[in-house]
Parts: C-alpha cells; sequence; structure tokens
C-alpha cells in the first residue's frame, strides 16, 4: 500500500551475497541491544567499522603487509561468531590444552565468548579484578571509558578496526596501584571445531596494571580439531608507574587456522613490562605489538619466538615507540622454520625527538631446517632525537657448522648435536620467561614439538 | 706393541688446496710428539683431519687409531674412541649449558667404554678436583659453553674437558696461542698431570715457549705440508733460537 512493502534485507539474502562486515553489522547491532554496554562503546563500534570501511583488508600493495597475503580472510565471507557456539568443550577437553595443570584463576572463552562454566575464579584481595570485559563494562563501565581503545581507536590496522566494531568478549583484568599478583592470570581462548566458512572469533582483553603493582598475565590460543577459525585478537595493556608486568601470549591454533593477534601497550615511568609471544600453531598467523613507552627510565622487553612447519606462516610486526627519555627496549625474536614455511619480522623503533639517552635493541634470529623455508626480515629505525643507542641485527641460516662440529668433536652424535644447539636456539628465548610453572611447561612443549619434527632428525647432512 | 696412532704418506687439502703433501708418524703409548712449524704450513690442517671436521679431502694415505681406519670414522666415532682435539678456536654455544654439554659426551664415551652413565650428582662429583686442576671457577659449569669466557678460560676449558674425558690421544691444536704465562702454566701442568704409559699427545705449536712446560719426546719439523725434520726435544730450542728460515734454507739446498 505504501513505500514499505519493499521487503527489508534478510540475514539470508546477506549471506548469499558474501558477507561483509559492513552488512554484518547490523545484524551484530541487534546482537548488542541485549547486552546493555554502556552507550559509549557503540560510538566506538561504529568508529572502527568505519575506520575499516576505509582501510580495507591489507593488501601486498600496502608496505606493513608485503609478505603477509591475507587474501584468504579477505575472500572468505565474514561470520562473525556473534553469540556463543552451541557446542562448548567438556572439562576434559579443558585439562587437554596447554598450561591446564597451571594454578590461580583462569577465564575460558569459546569463539570469543566467555564461559562462566569453564572457568575459575573467584574475589581477590587488595581490590584486584578478574572478569569477563562483558561483565566489567556492564557493572562499571564508566571506569573503563578512558582505556578501552585508548590506542586501539588510532591504529590504522584493518584488523584492530574490525575488532573495535566486533568485538564480544575476553578479559578485563585491573589491577590497583601496589597490589601483587602472585600466581598468573591465565586466559585461555580456544576456536570450536567445524563451523561456517568464515567464521571469525574477535576477542578483545583490556589490563590495566596501576603505579607499583605486579601481574602475569597468560594468553593461550589453541583451537579444538580442525578448524579454519580465524581468530582476532586485540589486548590493551596499561602499565603504570614501576609497575611490574609480565604478559605471554601462546598461540597454537590449528593449521587450518587464521590468526591476527595485537598487542597495544603503554608503559609508564620506571616500570618493568616484558611481553612474549610464542607462535606455533595456524596457516598464517601475525602478532602486532605496538608498545607506546611512556614515562622516563622504563624498561621493555619483547621477547618471542616461532615454530612453523609445512606452508605455514608467522609473522610478527612490532613497533616500539619511544616517546620520553631514558628508557630501554629490548626486542629478541627467534624462529626456527621447517618444510616451506614462512617467517616475517618487521621491526620499527621510532624515537621521539625528546627521548634522549633511549637504548633501543633489537635481534631477529632465524634457523632454517629446510631449502624451501624462507624469511623476511625487516628493521626499521626512525630516530627524532640525537643522543640515542639503537642497534638492531638480524640473522638467517642453517645452524652453525662449527658449533656442530665442535659438539661431535666431544663425542655427541649429530643428531644429538643438532637437537641440542635447536633447543638451545629456542632456549634463549624461553629462559627470558620468568614465572617459573609457565616457562618449564614452554621448554617441555617446545622441545617435544622441535622432537617431533623430522626436520630436527633427517636431512642432517644437508 | 700398538701404536696409538699411525700416519702414512699422509696427503690431504681442502677447497683445492694440496696443503698435507705427504706425512708419515707414528705414536707409541706413553709419547709426546710435538709438531712445529711456521704459519701455514699446514699443522692445523692436520689437526683438523685427525678430529674429523668436514670439507677437507684426503688425496693419498691412511691413518690408524688404534689399529682401526680412523679416516671412515665420524668425528663423534673418533672422540668416543679416545680422540681428544683441544681446539685453536673454542666455539662458544649460546643456550647449551657446559654441565649439559660435558655430561652428555662423558656418557657417550663411558657408554662406548661399556661403563655405566653418569647422572648429574655423579658427575658434579667427579669432575670437581679437574675444575681445580685447571684453576676454573666452578660456575662456569653453569654457564653455556664458552660464552663469555675469556681467551685463557677457553684454552682452560679445553683442557678441563680433556681432563673429564680422559682421551687416549690429545691433539692439542696451538693451545698455547693467545695464553700468557700464568695460563700457559696451568694449561701445561694440566696435560702434564694427564700423562700416563697408556695415553698419547700430539702437541701443535708454532713456538717451543710451550714445550718448556710440555716436554716431548719427539719433535717434527712440518713446512710446506711435509716432515722435514724430526729429531728429540733439542730440535724446539734449535729452532728457537735460529728460526725456521735456517731449515728452509737447508731443505733448498738438500734440493
Amino acid at each position: 500500500m505504501s513505500a514499505s512493502s519493499q521487503p527489508l534485507p534478510t540475514l539470508r539474502a546477506v549471506s548469499d551475497e558474501r558477507p561483509t562486515p559492513e552488512l554484518c553489522f547490523s545484524v551484530w547491532e541487534q546482537a548488542l541491544r541485549e547486552r546493555a554496554e554502556p552507550k559509549w562503546v557503540y560510538p566506538l563500534r561504529k568508529a572502527g567499522l568505519a575506520r575499516f570501511a576505509e582501510l580495507g583488508y591489507p593488501t601486498p600493495q600496502h608496505e606493513d603487509w608485503r609478505f603477509t597475503n591475507v587474501e584468504g580472510i579477505a575472500s572468505r565471507p565474514f561470520r562473525p561468531a556473534l553469540t556463543p557456539a552451541g557446542a562448548t568443550l567438556t572439562p576434559e577437553e579443558l585439562d587437554q590444552l596447554v598450561f591446564a595443570r597451571l594454578g590461580g584463576d583462569r577465564l575460558v572463552f569459546v569463539d570469543g565468548h566467555f564461559s562462566p562454566a569453564l572457568s575459575r575464579f573467584g574475589p581477590k584481595p587488595g581490590g584486584v579484578e578478574v572478569t569477563s570485559l562483558g561483565a566489567a563494562l556492564k557493572n562499571r563501565g564508566a571506569t573503563l571509558q578512558a582505556s578501552l581503545a585508548r590506542q586501539s581507536r588510532m591504529a590504522t590496522n584493518a584488523f584492530t578496526a574490525l575488532n573495535d566494531a566486533f568485538f564480544s568478549d575476553g578479559a578485563c583484568i585491573v589491577v590497583p596501584p601496589k597490589a601483587v599478583v602472585p600466581e598468573p592470570l591465565q586466559l585461555v581462548f580456544v576456536a570450536s571445531a567445524g563451523g561456517e566458512k568464515g567464521r571469525s572469533a574477535h576477542v578483545r582483553n583490556l589490563i590495566l596494571v596501576g603505579a607499583h603493582a605486579q601481574v602475569t598475565v597468560l594468553e593461550t590460543y589453541e583451537s579444538l580439531g580442525d578448524t579454519a577459525m580465524l581468530t582476532n585478537t586485540v589486548t590493551e595493556l596499561e602499565a603504570g608507574e614501576g609497575a611490574v608486568v609480565e604478559h605471554l601470549r601462546f598461540q597454537d591454533e590449528s593449521e587450518d587456522a587464521f590468526h591476527l593477534g595485537a598487542l597495544y601497550a603503554t608503559i609508564g615511568r620506571s616500570a618493568d613490562v616484558v611481553t612474549h609471544s610464542f607462535a606455533l600453531g595456524a596457516q598464517l598467523s601475525r602478532q602486532s605489538l605496538h608498545t607506546v613507552l611512556d614515562g622516563e627510565g622504563l624498561e621493555a622487553t619483547l621477547n618471542g619466538l616461532y615454530l612453523t612447519t609445512g606452508n605455514r606462516l608467522a609473522d610478527h610486526h612490532m613497533v616500539v615507540e619511544h616517546a620520553q627519555p631514558r628508557c630501554a627496549s629490548h626486542e629478541y625474536f627467534n624462529g626456527i622454520l621447517a618444510g616451506k614455511s614462512r617467517g616475517v619480522f618487521h621491526g620499527r623503533i621510532l624515537v621521539r625527538p625528546n627521548a634522549q639517552k633511549t637504548d633501543a635493541k633489537q635481534t631477529n634470529k632465524n634457523i632454517l631446517l629446510s631449502p624451501a623455508a624462507t624469511v623476511n626480515t625487516k628493521p626499521q629505525l626512525e630516530i627524532y632525537a640525537d643522543d640515542v643507542k639503537c642497534t638492531h641485527g638480524a640473522t638467517i641460516g642453517q645452524l652453525n657448522p662449527e658449533s656442530v662440529f665442535y659438539l661431535r668433536a666431544r663425542g655427541i652424535p649429530l643428531e644429538t648435536a643438532r637437537r641440542m644447539l635447536i633447543h638451545a636456539f629456542a632456549g634463549e628465548i624461553i629462559d627470558r620467561v620468568r614465572c617459573t610453572p609457565i616457562r618449564q611447561e614452554l621448554d617441555q612443549l617446545v622441545w617435544d614439538r622441535l622432537e617431533a619434527d623430522e626436520h630436527v632428525h633427517v636431512g642432517a647432512r644437508d | 706393541m700398538q701404536p696409538i696412532l699411525e700416519i702414512k704418506n699422509l696427503q690431504a687439502g681442502v677447497e683445492g688446496r694440496h696443503i698435507l703433501k705427504g706425512i708419515s708418524l707414528t705414536i707409541q703409548p706413553g709419547e709426546i710428539h710435538a709438531v712445529m712449524g711456521p704459519n701455514g704450513s699446514g699443522k692445523s690442517t692436520l689437526a683438523a683431519v685427525l678430529a674429523g671436521r668436514e670439507g677437507y679431502d684426503i688425496v693419498s694415505g691412511e691413518v690408524r687409531y688404534l689399529g682401526q681406519d680412523l679416516l671412515e670414522l665420524d668425528p663423534e666415532e673418533r672422540a668416543r674412541a679416545g680422540l681428544f682435539l683441544a681446539f685453536q678456536y673454542p666455539v662458544e654455544i649460546p643456550g647449551v649449558n657446559s654441565t649439559y654439554f660435558l655430561k652428555a659426551a662423558l656418557n657417550e664415551i663411558r657408554k662406548h667404554r661399556g661403563l655405566p652413565e653418569m647422572d648429574a650428582i655423579e658427575f658434579l662429583g667427579f669432575v670437581k678436583d679437574k675444575i681445580k686442576l685447571l684453576e676454573l671457577n666452578e660456575d662456569l659449569l653453569k654457564r653455556p659453553v664458552n660464552v663469555g669466557f675469556s681467551g685463557g678460560e677457553k684454552k682452560r676449558n679445553e683442557i678441563f674437558q680433556m681432563a673429564v674425558l680422559e682421551p687416549r690421544l690429545a691433539v692439542l691444536d696451538e693451545t698455547d696461542s693467545g695464553l700468557d704465562i700464568d695460563a700457559l702454566r696451568v694449561v701445561s701442568n694440566g696435560v702434564n698431570k694427564l700423562r700416563s704409559p697408556q695415553n698419547a699427545a700430539l702437541v701443535i705449536t708454532h713456538y717451543q715457549r710451550l714445550l718448556n712446560y710440555i716436554v716431548p719426546d719427539f719433535v717434527h719439523v712440518l713446512m710446506d705440508g711435509r716432515i722435514v725434520r724430526s729429531g728429540g726435544k733439542e730440535l724446539a730450542l734449535e729452532l728457537e733460537e735460529r728460526g725456521y728460515d735456517w731449515i728452509a734454507r737447508e731443505q733448498r739446498l738438500a734440493a
């Protein structure tokens, strides 16, 4: 009878023409109505969507994405897991995951949705809060307004923009000034098996550490069986003056999975922050770490290890921004690559004009276990202060034949010598993990993974 | 008595260069032989070929070690059979703990000798005196192999490893280079303590100085890939006095 007889597009109609973020957002808006997020969150999400529309999926023409082609993601339908998956994991399956024996609080998320039943957490002394971000926004959202998306909203990373728009949940950790959390806090992110093509989880974590407070946070990303799930995770970390923070990200998703991770860290005066990335899984993984050294005299260590096999690609994209004087940053990234796998390392060090007495150090070392494995490594120094010390170094190669010979000349068999050296190479990185139970488990896990790799054994005479 | 080492007309080279041009040398148990020679004479090539370093081509000749064909063996098999090379340039191996490394090496050798493996506690007890013998700090065992060691510590560490692994034949490749007089004394003392009627050593050096401390039974002069003169310990003194040119001139005259 009137113009309204025109049928509205339904989700079915939408998916027929390959769902895109823009098309999905209207459905997502409906889901958001149920959530009662604080009013200020919605504009953030809209801004993220707008930023994504402007940026689009990156292509290899983009300098930051030259060696990491995300066509496999861009060409898929976009199907964010807007609601929790029907199937979840059993407690027995949960016990199979790495670090399952770790004590302390554990928040579990399946496809980006919080699973209270699988989680273990309770009230903490000293005002420490460990909850899901969804709950934190609902209960005391106002206190998070200054921090949520503080850095991410400025980022020119299309996946971070998508995350701003579509994040479903994640952890919110608030450690008040001077509080010390003795046991590591574990955030477990599980991708469910199967699901529609293009299914994606968008995780957002917020970690706020007050002045002189101490905490260790471990994020783990794993898959339940084979899944081509895209995990797009963003963690925002603020470390106050004199805070001591250890942050770890462990990614071991299935070999079809896509993993895009970003860490935005803002570090205050005299703080001591160390962050680790262990990338073992996914067909394509990229960790973008943007660290702003935002107070005088602080020390930041960025440490990482990637082990790749088959056709996998592991990318680390670093921006270390020295914004204040007398800060030290140390980046140590080692890669062990087998098969036809690829490693990418891009290390940008940005020294702002007033960041005098900066001490920035970056190393990226790679061992190729097979002739078909490749690495692209690129340092990028942008220095606008004149009294600074910046060093960088990258190596790509086989095991040092001198070292192999030295060990053999003492009676150690060739195969054992190779394994010792490969393990030592991984150990350089693992040894920087301060939290002992995590370090020990990582050590065992990486050792087992290397042992399972045929390249460590055969082809030894190549 | 079976010789420990018999080298017969050994010719070898590396990267297409012909370096050893026919070396013959027999070492009996209990003997210390010194091989002296100027730079480029082939001293280090000899050590490398004996230890089994890759990249060297054997042109002709043979090397028998305790009756077996040494050149057939992999480097680790040679080590397990009791051959030890003290490296001229010990390699730094970050990430490999010294105790772990040396215990693994010792246990490989013990397995080969039919002895039970040592656990960490037995091992630490076993090495304690040997560490003192080389005047090394015990903390060294907790550090990665040779990493952060001074030049002298690295050389003493080589002899410490030798003391632990108890070889039948030790090949010391310019162990004296870069050592001050105190370190030289410590290293030599270590080598002398390990002398026995069953064992032997081949000491490769440019200078006579080391041989004041490790007194050889035989001295061989290596020039241009050949042993041009052999004699007793007094030959080393003569070389020290008259230099290598003297022998080189005689060689040319003889030719």
